[in-house]
């Protein structure tokens, strides 16, 4: 009932060509940007955005890239981590090395260089596929873990391996409270989220979608398979690397290849595969789960054994966070193996009849 | 909501399976000085982690049980950070909110992550033995605190150690010294100095990097084999050092031929490998394993005979549980100095136990007072120096125990002074930081 679309005429092209055709969907979308944007700020306190809003949002933006690439084009990566890696060292280089480099424009050259490194990474993608890829993208991530941790010269020389930045700026807005870090990373998402929206639904999204239904049929009908996936990888690893230099820059501040090694790949490979394949609302909920459930588990638990009566010890948390958090793994991908998202149209499904099911 | 009733159900159920390791723990009260603690009892590394963070606690129950800080209860909670950055920042926001005294992390990474939030939050950051060397220089490093020692100065007596082997530091010319680094900030930070000193005696310095967490070493051990290096750094942590010695043994490398940073040289890391470590030795941060202390009979008395005690009774006054233990104390007093000055009985903020640990005067008949007779040094900070002590003794296992081999070296301020300096003024000027004036330092 609340969820209808009865009555809602689309009566141009142009109304039918919305990424939102329905008016519910517009009006949550655009309520729940406004609500981010303006609620948001007012309702948190530091520690929520600093612990997690921005790690959220950042790690978003990267299982949105790698969306694109796994979920839409079908070409596994298990690289993520190490275009992040890219993303944010070449953001820093161009920052230490150019001067009066405005940050922005260092974000977007370090997603520019992580894109060019995905090209080149994804040159092997035209002749294997699947697992065999999979393998073929992990080189991507020991090469560039060796090279962060080996080449002095990717860390200005910096003798513990370990680069830090700044203060940031972007236009004359010195970017320093946690809101204003958190405002910074959601015009990101937000900007990115919305050409990630438009690309999958244009030709290019089409030609993705194509391969990777059926990488035959789609060449048989005229799509370019070189083409198609070059341009997957480079734009996934050009968004996949803005995060990083977010990462980097807003969310730690100082940082060392570790923060992106090959867990990361598997965080963002997990975050796709759970939030949804295929489907940019997916990203975020994927991100969602691998980001604050854990954080929320490692508070819960000693509340709810407060409740109780006992007190749980460091460790026993610790280990009870990952018997929950790997269960609800498992338990999501039986119940619904396409996804939180697909979780989410099929609630959608069910508003649109309730209260009257038949 | 069949979902909710079953991860519900999985919640309790997880509860209970963890309820087999109740610990009793302190939560934040007000009026109490709160310490928060990052720790970590799971992971690769919390068979290092766990000693030391027993160590830190039991100290603070032992204040607690003394009285408190001149009548103020200490309170304190625990985070688990698995030794991972983005996980120790989570635990620092979470913690420092809650009025934290100080932060020690125990990890030069998530060190130098919060050396960039310290200052803006305005808690001090003690790092005992480790993080980021030129952190010594206080008037650049405001709240960093290196307490008893850096990586530079582990580096610089290591090699004055070797050197005393044979006469003197200038007889190492054409000597071959392997440093075997676990890959990190934490096992990188002793190369500048090392390379220093090798200009300086003409020494051959070789860097065999070992990737975390250290359990494939074959290669790095191959090459040692191959090379035959006189001697070898261990720069290790946690199952690295085992690793390591476990390797040297099966390639033949004589275990008296390889030296430890004080993080790798404590009963977990020889205790596996037993009497095949037999002959290695490890730097100090003073102490050693010290059953026989006062503080450590203080704690057993007043604190785990009591039924309090965090931990396994037996590991109280081991190698890592003592470092825990003076980490503790530091911060402790570095609050009782910050009373000194603002008030005795009253709880410190975090800008006032900055001024404390900047002003932190342990002599020795303080420190004899307080139990650690015959285990520490005198420590004494300024504004220039945050460190205090640059006191090292090196110990060598013996098959069963650790047991001093060594008298008391000192770091050598003509190398190490100059180092800090030029390292700490580039961070200042890539930060944008005012070097701190005297007047400044004295207020």
């Amino acid at each position: 009932m609340i969820y209808r679309e009865n009555g809602q005429f689309k009566t141009s092209y142009l109304a039918d060509q919305q990424i939102f055709t329905i008016a519910q969907d517009k009006w949550f979308v655009l309520g729940l940007i406004a609500f981010a944007a303006i609620g948001v700020p007012f309702l948190a306190d530091e520690y929520l955005f600093r612990a997690v809003l921005i790690p959220f949002l950042v790690l978003a933006l990267a299982a949105l890239g790698v969306n694109l690439l796994v979920g839409y084009c079908g070409q596994i990566t298990l690289g993520a981590g190490a275009f992040m890696a890219i993303g944010a060292y070449a953001a820093y280089n161009f920052m230490v090395r150019v001067d009066g480099m405005p940050l922005v424009l260092a974000m977007l050259l370090g997603g520019v260089a992580a894109a060019g490194f995905g090209i080149l990474f994804g040159i092997p993608s035209l002749r294997v596929r699947g697992l065999y890829l999979a393998v073929a993208t992990l080189a991507a991530q020991f090469l560039c873990d060796w090279a962060f941790l080996r080449i002095g010269w990717f860390t200005n020389n910096s003798a513990s391996g370990s680069v830090s930045v700044a203060k940031l700026e972007a236009f004359g807005w010195v970017i320093n409270t946690p809101v204003e870090k958190y405002l910074f990373c959601l015009i990101f998402v937000v900007v990115f989220a919305l050409l990630a929206k438009n690309m999958t639904r244009a030709s290019i999204g089409r030609q993705w979608m194509a391969i990777r239904d059926m990488d035959v049929a789609a060449e048989v009908i005229g799509i370019r398979p070189m083409y198609a996936k070059l341009s997957a990888f480079a734009v996934s690893s050009f968004f996949i690397g803005v995060a990083g230099a977010l990462w980097g820059f807003v969310h730690l501040g100082s940082w060392e290849p570790a923060a992106f090694s090959v867990d990361r790949s598997f965080q963002l490979l997990f975050m796709v595969i759970i939030g949804g394949m295929g489907s940019i609302m997916g990203s975020f909920f994927g991100a969602a789960f691998i980001v604050i459930l854990p954080i929320f588990l490692n508070q819960f638990l000693p509340f709810l054994g407060g409740l109780v009566g006992v007190t749980v010890s460091t460790a026993g948390i610790s280990h009870a966070e990952f018997i929950i958090f790997g269960s609800l793994i498992i338990f999501f991908l039986i119940v619904e193996p396409h996804g939180l998202a697909r979780l989410w149209s099929i609630a959608k499904q069910k508003l649109r009849l309730w209260p009257f099911p038949h | 909501m069949k979902f909710r009733s079953l991860a519900l159900a999985a919640a309790i159920a997880s509860v209970g399976l963890s309820s087999a390791v109740f610990t009793p723990a302190a939560h934040a009260q007000a009026a109490e000085q709160y310490f928060p603690i990052l720790v970590y009892r799971t992971g690769a590394y919390a068979a290092n982690g766990n000693p030391w963070a027993n160590g830190y606690v039991d100290y603070l129950k032992l204040v607690n049980a003394k009285g408190g800080i001149n009548g103020v209860k200490v309170s304190f909670e625990e985070c688990e950070t698995g030794y991972a950055t983005d996980r120790g920042v989570e635990c620092y926001e979470r913690l420092k909110g809650k009025g934290a005294t100080v932060f020690q992390p125990l990890s030069t990474g998530i060190t130098f992550a919060l050396t960039e939030k310290a200052p803006v939050d305005k808690i001090p950051l003690i790092t005992a033995g480790y993080g980021r060397s030129e952190s010594q220089d206080g008037s650049v490093f405001t709240w960093n605190f290196p307490l008893l020692g850096t990586y530079w100065v582990a580096a610089d007596v290591a090699i004055q150690h070797i050197g005393k082997a044979y006469g003197g530091v200038d007889n190492l010319k054409g000597k071959k010294i392997a440093l075997v680094y676990h890959d990190s900030p934490f096992g990188k930070e002793p190369i500048p100095l090392l390379q220093e000193r090798a200009k300086m005696h003409g020494f051959d310095l070789q860097l065999l990097p070992v990737a975390h967490p250290g359990v494939e070493q074959k290669a790095t051990w191959l090459q040692i084999r191959r090379d035959r290096p006189d001697h070898v750094l261990l720069w290790g942590w946690g199952v690295m050092n085992s690793t390591s010695l476990k390797e040297a043994q099966a390639t033949g490398y004589p275990r008296d031929k390889m030296l430890g940073v004080w993080w790798a040289g404590a009963e977990p890391d020889v205790k596996d490998v037993g009497a095949g470590a037999k002959g290695y030795s490890a730097l100090t941060l003073q102490h050693g394993a010290e059953p026989n202390s006062k503080v450590v009979k203080d704690i057993l008395a007043m604190v785990h005979d009591k039924g309090q005690g965090t931990g396994p009774k037996d590991e109280v006054g081991s190698v890592l549980y003592m470092r825990g233990l003076i980490s503790a104390m530091l911060g402790v007093e570095g609050v009782a100095a910050a009373q000194e000055r603002y008030g005795k009985g009253k709880v410190m903020t975090g800008e006032q136990v900055r001024w404390g640990l900047e002003n932190l005067n342990l002599d020795q008949d303080k420190l004899d007072g307080m139990g650690f007779a015959g285990v520490m040094r005198p420590v004494q900070t300024s504004c220039t120096d945050h460190m205090g002590a640059s006191w090292v003794r090196v110990h060598t296992w013996d098959g069963n125990k650790w047991e001093f081999s060594s008298d008391w070296y000192q770091a050598d301020d003509k190398v190490l002074r100059p180092m800090v300096l030029d390292a700490a003024s580039k961070y200042a000027a890539e930060k944008n930081i005012q070097r701190r004036t005297a007047e400044q330092c004295a207020q």
